[in-house]
């Protein structure tokens, strides 16, 4: 896949606004490339102060492409967070944020790839991930896929009742959770991807997601269980 | 345009002039790559120089490492808009490789190889000239496998996907060939003090 053409700013007006967990907020952009992008891809965007001053960042993508002209991000707010700090407490409906995109394309799944789909996910790292399932549900719902993903808590889940919806819902779909700081709760370990690859079977493709020690963590345990190199992909978001 | 109510919080004036434009300066030195680390044996470990198609030499890790050492302390910059400052690197200058070689850089263009096949493509005139050398140590030990030790190329002057991690070969290229990202529409050049993150900027 070629992507030569340029990528520009534009300005995308926030559409809607919605709590998503206690730290994290979701925004619909209006953009001009909600219908072509591929899941797991991301935006920069670029917030400007009264003297020129700017700060950009990088924000995933967790909607699937669709004809809505709107896509969604989900930004999770960081102590003394220089631009989710903007997010969380100043950015209203109506203000037109620049931002462009869509970016990178490595980490990236199309209904076309074949499964089975294997995601692992840590905290706001399971943004783009639940793009694919979305994309899957809506393009690909016979591909198998499964979603280990790891949360310091139940009430610190994503898009925690749409996962258990189409973990329900969806045949093929199984949601595996690592809730560390729930009683009894643990991190994922080398049993769980044991088990998620028990459930699941020999992936074609891997995707792992979250801060830079999770996905090192992660993504180690998956080469230690016998997940060739090439099916893995991974992105970082820091920390 | 202003963004309404973003004042931001802007970082001492020493450290902005030395920031290249959307970055910002972290003191932790994040990973960038696009799948899990490789795991590399230095027993099997090998450097090849080729042009085109063809070998020009290759280097054990051992003949690698008795060839002369460079230190280099600096700032690298990020695509992802991370930068770090005064980071000290050590290895073998792209002109040292090519003197013990004995060879002059066949082509203008370069193709850096890494052991997750990965490949980044940067101008000759880059790496020549003590711009570029291929690293086999950082602040003083071996080059930690997620920083892409044991030996990453180093082209602190360009985006930091060009400092290609685990790399095990240089190929020059008649024409400037497009790598992995690259293709993928990031910056055939990458400067970041022109901010050439992807294509068309
Ligand atoms: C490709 C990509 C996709 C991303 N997608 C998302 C996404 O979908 N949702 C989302 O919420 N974030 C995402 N991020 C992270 C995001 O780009 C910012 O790094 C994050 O919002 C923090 O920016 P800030 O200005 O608020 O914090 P800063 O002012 O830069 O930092 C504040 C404090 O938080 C620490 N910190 C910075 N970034 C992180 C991090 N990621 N994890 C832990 N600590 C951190 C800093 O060291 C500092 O102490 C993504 C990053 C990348 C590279």
């Amino acid at each position: 896949m070629t992507e030569r053409a340029a990528l520009r700013w534009q300005e995308a007006e926030i559409a809607a606004i919605e709590p998503v967990t206690g730290r994290v907020r979701s925004f619909r952009f209006r953009v001009d490339f909600a219908e072509r992008f591929r899941p797991g891809q991301h935006v920069d965007v670029r917030l400007t102060a009264p003297d020129g001053y700017q700060a950009q960042r990088s924000y995933s993508i967790a909607s699937a492409p669709d004809a809505s002209g709107t896509i969604e991000l989900m930004i999770e707010h960081l102590d003394e967070g220089e631009v989710s700090g903007f997010f969380a407490s100043v950015a209203e409906v109506g203000d037109r944020i620049e931002l462009r995109g869509p970016i990178g394309g490595s980490f990236v799944w199309t209904g076309r790839d074949a499964g089975p789909l294997l995601l692992v996910g840590g905290g706001s790292g399971v943004v783009p991930l639940l793009a694919m399932l979305r994309h899957r549900d809506a393009a690909a719902p016979d591909v198998r896929a499964l979603l280990l993903y790891s949360a310091r808590t139940r009430s610190e889940m994503i898009a925690r009742e749409e996962l258990e919806a189409r973990a329900r819902d969806e045949p093929g779909f199984t949601l595996m959770l690592a809730l560390t700081r729930e009683p009894g709760g643990r991190r994922i370990d080398r049993a769980r991807i044991d088990a998620a690859l028990g459930a699941l079977g020999a992936p074609a493709h891997a995707f792992v997601c979250g801060s830079n020690p999770f996905v090192s963590a992660a993504s180690d345990l998956l080469l230690d269980a016998g997940v060739p190199p090439g099916v893995i992909r991974t992105e970082r978001f820091g920390g | 345009m202003a963004t309404r109510g973003f004042t931001g919080r802007r970082p001492p004036e020493a450290t902005r002039e030395r920031l290249p434009p959307g970055q910002y300066l972290t003191e932790d030195f994040p990973v960038l790559q696009l799948g899990p680390t490789p795991r590399i044996d230095l027993a099997t470990w090998r450097f090849t120089l080729r042009d085109g198609a063809k070998p020009l030499k290759s280097w054990s890790w051992e003949a690698f490492e008795a060839l002369p050492r460079t230190t280099w302390q600096g700032d690298i910059h990020c695509v992802t808009k991370w930068s770090k400052f005064d980071t000290a690197w050590e290895g073998v200058t792209v002109d040292d490789i090519l003197a013990d070689a004995g060879v002059a850089a066949p082509t203008e263009f370069a193709l850096a190889e890494g052991y997750d096949d990965y490949t980044t493509n940067v101008p000759v005139a880059d790496l020549r000239g003590g711009r570029a050398m291929v690293a086999t140590r950082y602040a003083g030990a071996p080059i930690p496998p997620d920083h892409g030790g044991p030996a990453r190329l180093l082209v602190p002057h360009l985006y930091f996907w060009k400092s290609a991690k685990w790399v095990n070969g240089l190929r020059f290229t008649k024409k400037d060939e497009a790598g992995f990202w690259e293709l993928r529409g990031y910056h055939m050049y990458g400067d970041p003090w022109r901010e050439q993150r992807f294509t068309g900027d």
